[in-house]
């Protein structure tokens, strides 16, 4: 086994076990640090792969930000200990054997594209920032200016939802 | 080099513990971070890919998506501290104003 491969299933079963434990935990704050580990354990495999930038944007933004915002929004609703009552539990089954079905589909999915996956040329290194910004700047230009227009709207939204007085 | 068809089944796990998050959770808050998971496993095929294709087209995706996520975490969360305030309860069964 190799160094990489090692790496790679140490940071797969962080993963891992940090979605679990986010299903598993009672209370919202717990949650989310579990998410939290879910998003570094990413970002060590987004350095893995070669793909420095999304990692530092991992966790810059994922796990400092849009968590932090969650964190603070558990805090501040004071939210408690969830409920579940006898529905919700009966609701776990048929969940349960949805995520089966959804988990095979995808698996047999994988296992007769896996050719085509393997035969695709591996060319390794690549200046992955430059080449990012070269791409996220010419040829993807315009989705990139929608994208500046997407989070004004989104922030005029969140004002607009979380004022307390109608203006 | 790891194969890549350990990234993309990895990815099938985290998307499928978030499908299920989604449906057992029962709190509003939780079932918001369920989506943030999926989003999370989507991002790591559309790497991995990236990777085994040799182009940077998926990686800019990631960025796209990050950045959707972020619009979608501020909005959720003023709608949830909505609900929060005016139902006085963050569990998603009593939030039932459209039951008949």
């Amino acid at each position: 086994m190799t160094a990489p491969l090692v790496v790679f299933f140490v940071l797969a079963g962080l993963a891992v076990i940090g979605a679990v434990s986010l299903i598993l935990q009672e209370h919202p704050i717990h949650s989310a640090l579990s998410l939290i580990v879910v998003m570094v354990a990413l970002a060590g495999l987004y350095l893995l792969l070669g793909a420095e930038f999304v990692a530092a944007v991992q966790i810059i933004v994922y796990g400092g930000a849009i968590m932090v915002l969650f964190v603070f929004v558990i805090m501040l609703l004071n939210a408690g200990v969830e409920e579940h009552t006898s529905l919700s539990k009966m609701a776990g089954a048929p969940g349960l054997l949805l995520v089966v079905a959804l988990g095979g589909f995808v698996a047999a999915t994988i296992a007769k594209s896996t050719e085509s996956v393997q035969a695709a040329p591996q060319t390794g290194e690549i200046a992955s920032t430059t080449g990012i910004s070269n791409m996220l700047f010419k040829d993807f230009v315009y989705p990139f200016e929608l994208t500046s227009f997407l989070i004004l709207v989104a922030v005029l939204g969140a004002v607009v939802l979380a004022q307390r007085e109608k203006l | 080099m790891v194969p890549t068809n350990y990234y993309v089944i990895l990815s099938a796990i985290l998307f499928g513990l978030g499908v299920f998050a989604f449906i057992f959770k029962r709190n509003v808050i939780t079932i918001f971070m369920s989506i943030e998971l999926m989003l999370n496993a989507v991002n790591l095929a559309f790497v991995a890919f990236s990777q085994a294709l040799g182009k940077l087209d998926g990686q800019v995706f990631v960025l796209f998506v990050i950045v959707v996520a972020a619009a979608e975490a501020a909005v959720g969360l003023g709608i949830i501290i909505l609900i929060a305030r005016n139902r006085q309860t963050l569990n998603v069964e009593r939030v039932d104003l459209l039951k008949l």
